[in-house]
């Protein structure tokens, strides 16, 4: 049998050796290769490393923190003053901020996404889902900065035209315009599961003298449950971290209340805020945005889990 | 079986018409539904556009382009804002788009299936529902403070390239998974290492496909604000940054804090930054879009 | 291309129904996807209560035909009818016809079994529920399952996932779904393509239990399983340069495999064909 020459073709020529090629290949070329596949593995791990960072900064300022204020004060505290003498420290104001905003939002994202999901997965024709989805794109592409804008100058407005005495920062203006912000990732992600239905259940349910609705509702919308509520989840967890419409359109009060036309603030909308005076960095006062910042990331990280548990389990049953 | 049904050769049962008659009204009501639904967002788009577009008239001017800010508004203008967005972006790129094009060869050309790598690509997963504040705390723990790059371009970029990350190596990975195996395999056959493969043929095929998923990313950056104000970019420089240590703003911080002044003047400068932030994020939309058609149809 | 005569227009018509009617007419029915025709000059009568099969090469628009008798193939964007087929002497075409009514009285059976991913149960209920059936539900679902022969195998496991089923067992949930919504008529599309033979058999073995009060029409690829369980057999083919499908011979089974007319239908049969 003839033996191809399987190493570097330069280094064959230039051996002019008698002997047949070794098929191990040059010792360089498997040096080369190895260190490729390292500094690929290491670019890759930076991924590991941007999580530990996160845990570490967090942890760590959160831990200086708690030193200072006792876990059951923080997460149970009633009164949000850091500033004041004696300061409080109680976080339920900010996460009843972000609550209030948070529901207002997924009132407005969850319907009108899930609507809107079922339209392009069902009901428009090829040419018009090939326009709607482009668009529905820009709309999350939009950044948040620009929202909060609209939501401070344009909504606000009009709000208290129906409402006299909703403030001039409220969370229910914020709320809606966040709402409208995360339908589109409602809308897209509802409908890749909706789309992955086998078009087989479709026809089932058509020659059992399914209707057009029929067929929505009780067979594609089922079966692409999980699809949908992991896309739901993802929308909770997206207006939870949403920060910059807060920032300018919900104002800063910290006051723990429940009513939508007057100010709030959230967890995020706090952070940025501390962030942007000039706190000393080494007092307690500052280290309260780690805290903060912690609570926030173990809300999402948990809601991301689950939304990635729910597809999964979901993925397993066409496959 | 005795009991089977007695045929019933009228097509139209009266009971029958009557509730299916109601079954396809509600379907049509139904499907109205669903359209306005999907109009929602983009009729608040049209509107979002027009009231920017109404309030920035008259401000959106070569010399708002050419001017620092300033107390008084109509002498105020973006420079060190668009300065500063293109540096950030620039270096941006240059940390983020290596690595993530690095991680995502490794995820889909090398990685064994251990335990590693499912760590690996679920922290991925995670890392992109983040909220983007959260990477902001982490810019200001470990860029500004631990490595004492200070409120810099640099420690902005870096605490931006984590950010996109994510998003580039899932774009990636998806355009080099577009990738027919059996190029992969002609490569290899013709006694091609892993490399060579990927170099020469993988890349070549799929780099659309990531520079469209890295400009959609990239432009994510370029209009996220939040991290930057945690990391402490400054909202007033009156001065174009001179390297990547310099201290900076950024377009969409300038927006938020000309949005934050009570002055309707102030309001229309934001209004006049938004126009101008929008037309280039549009614009690299558009690009993105263009590659993507070229890449289509070249496949 | 010649208009065949139906070979079963000799009186008396086998399986007339009480007005005299076959089950189904088909009148020179025309079907196309787009511009080009994928069905044409089909005429022949479907008698009521018997099994007919449909056999013919591959892509020779078999599926297409059979999809014509309940109107599924308008589901298809660009899709065409010409023609008429009477339903035991109203034509399914006629423009008051709903072609929602018309799934709901003549029922079907796809090629590869296509539960819905919920229960058993919940799975043959969801055709009544549909046409607002108000009665014991549970009676019923039995009384279903049982016409397809499967109750005694699931009968404990009712609100399991339908997808627990073995692939046999599935197709028989569908059968016995399609049975829920108490149909005229069955149309069978392939229902044991992705079936072993112990399935094949068993879906067989109910067809012919079935066609004592219901009429059926399956389209086969299998020569001995049209064979095997048909009354009538029509041997579809494709003619204009192999574009548009159409039937070429229509006639008792015994008939169509023994002592076929046309030559074509012989080759296909003794498998000398292509």
């Amino acid at each position: 049998m003839d033996v191809q020459p399987m190493g570097a073709l330069p280094e064959a020529v230039n051996t002019l050796s008698p002997a047949p090629p070794a098929l191990t290949g040059t010792v360089r070329r498997r040096i080369s290769e190895g260190a490729i596949a390292g500094a690929l593995f290491l670019c890759a791990a930076v991924s590991i490393l941007t999580t530990a960072g996160i845990i570490g900064v967090l942890v760590f300022e959160a831990f200086e923190f708690l030193r200072a204020v006792p876990l059951a004060d923080f997460l149970l505290g009633r009164v949000w003053t850091p500033l004041f003498d004696p300061p409080s420290f109680g976080v339920l104001p900010l996460v009843a901020g972000t609550t209030i905003v948070s529901v207002t939002a997924m009132l407005i994202a969850l319907p009108v996404g899930l609507l809107a999901a079922i339209y392009l997965s069902e009901y428009a024709g090829r040419n018009t889902r090939r326009v709607l989805k482009p668009l529905l794109e820009i709309l999350a592409g939009v950044p948040t900065v620009v929202y909060g804008y609209f939501a401070l100058t344009f909504v606000t407005p009009l709000l208290r035209q129906v409402w006299p005495q909703a403030q001039v920062f409220n969370a229910l203006s914020a709320g809606i315009v966040m709402g409208v912000m995360i339908i589109p990732l409602v809308s897209s992600l509802g409908e890749d599961a909706m789309s992955a239905v086998p078009n087989a259940l479709r026809e089932a349910a058509y020659g059992l003298g399914a209707t057009k609705l029929d067929v929505t509702l009780r067979t594609v919308v089922p079966a692409a449950l999980s699809g949908i509520v992991a896309a739901f989840i993802l929308a909770i967890s997206r207006a939870i971290g949403e920060t910059m419409i807060v920032l300018i359109a919900a104002g800063q009060s910290t006051t723990l209340q429940f009513n939508p036309l007057k100010a709030m603030e959230t967890m995020t909308a706090y952070i940025a805020r501390v962030s942007l005076g000039d706190n000393p960095q080494q007092s307690t006062e500052f280290k309260t945005i780690f805290a903060v910042g912690m609570l926030l990331f173990i809300m999402t990280f948990v809601l991301n889990l689950i939304s990635q548990r729910v597809l999964a389990k979901y993925r397993q049953v066409y496959q | 079986m005795s009991q089977l049904p007695t045929p019933n050769f009228k097509l139209q049962t009266a009971g029958f018409r009557r509730q299916l008659a109601g079954r396809k009204r509600w379907g049509r009501v139904f499907a109205a539904l669903c359209l306005l639904a999907a109009m929602v967002g983009l009729v608040v788009l049209a509107v979002l556009i027009v009231d920017v577009l109404a309030k920035s008239r008259g401000w959106l001017d070569w010399q708002f382009l050419t001017s620092f800010p300033s107390r008084k508004p109509e002498a105020a203008g973006v420079l060190s804002a668009l300065a500063g967005s293109l540096w950030l972006v620039a270096l941006t790129a240059l940390f983020s788009f290596p690595v993530g094009l690095a991680a995502a060869i490794y995820l889909e050309e090398y990685a064994p299936s251990n335990w590693i790598t499912t760590l690996i690509q679920t922290n991925i997963a995670n890392l992109a529902g983040v909220p983007s504040i959260v990477y902001g705390l982490l810019g200001l723990g470990i860029f500004v403070r631990t490595l004492g790059l200070g409120r810099s371009l640099l420690a902005g970029a870096l605490t931006m390239s984590l950010l996109v990350l994510p998003t580039i190596i899932i774009a990636s990975r998806e355009a080099i998974r577009a990738v027919p195996p059996s190029l992969r395999h002609a490569s290899l056959a013709l006694g091609g290492t892993r490399w060579q493969t990927v170099w020469h043929t993988v890349l070549p095929m799929a780099f659309p496909g990531i520079l469209t998923g890295a400009i959609l990313a990239l432009s994510r950056a370029i209009g996220e604000t939040a991290p930057l104000i945690t990391i402490g970019a400054l909202t007033y420089i009156a001065f174009l940054p001179d390297g990547p240590m310099s201290a900076f703003t950024v377009l969409p911080i300038q927006i938020f804090n000309w949005t934050s002044r009570p002055q309707a003047d102030f309001r229309n400068l934001a209004a006049a930054g938004i126009v101008l932030l929008l037309v280039v994020l549009l614009s690299a939309n558009a690009l993105a879009i263009l590659l993507r058609d070229r890449l289509q149809k070249r496949n | 291309m010649t208009v065949l005569t139906p070979v079963l227009s000799t009186p008396p018509l086998v399986g007339a129904d009480a007005d005299g009617h076959a089950a189904f007419d088909v009148r020179d029915l025309k079907f196309w996807y787009g511009p080009a025709p994928a069905l044409k000059d089909i005429t022949l009568q479907i008698p009521a209560r018997q099994i007919t099969a449909i056999i013919g090469p591959s892509g020779c628009g078999k599926s297409t035909f059979i999809r014509c008798f309940n109107r599924m193939n308008e589901l298809v964007p660009g899709a065409r009818v010409e023609g008429q087929i009477l339903f035991h002497g109203q034509n399914l075409y006629a423009p008051a016809v709903d072609p929602v009514e018309v799934r709901r009285r003549i029922g079907m059976v796809f090629q590869k079994p296509n539960p819905f991913p919920q229960s058993i149960y919940d799975n043959i209920a969801y055709g009544p529920r549909l046409n607002g059936f108000k009665g014991n539900m549970d009676e019923f679902v039995e009384r279903s399952l049982r016409q397809a022969v499967l109750w005694d195998e699931v009968k404990d496991k009712l609100r399991q996932n339908a997808y627990t089923l073995s692939g046999g067992q599935q197709q028989r949930l569908c059968i016995a779904r399609a049975l829920a919504v108490e149909p005229d008529a069955i149309l069978m599309d392939e229902p044991c393509s992705a079936l072993d033979p112990i399935a094949t058999l068993k879906i067989e073995e109910l067809m012919h239990e079935l066609a004592v009060n219901y009429t059926i029409i399956i389209v086969t690829h299998n020569m001995q399983q049209a064979a095997r369980v048909s009354d009538i057999t029509a041997m579809m083919m494709l003619v204009d340069d192999h574009r548009t499908g159409t039937v070429i011979e229509v006639g008792e089974t015994q008939t169509i495999f023994t002592r076929p007319k046309d030559k074509r239908t012989e080759d296909y049969v003794t498998g000398r064909f292509g």
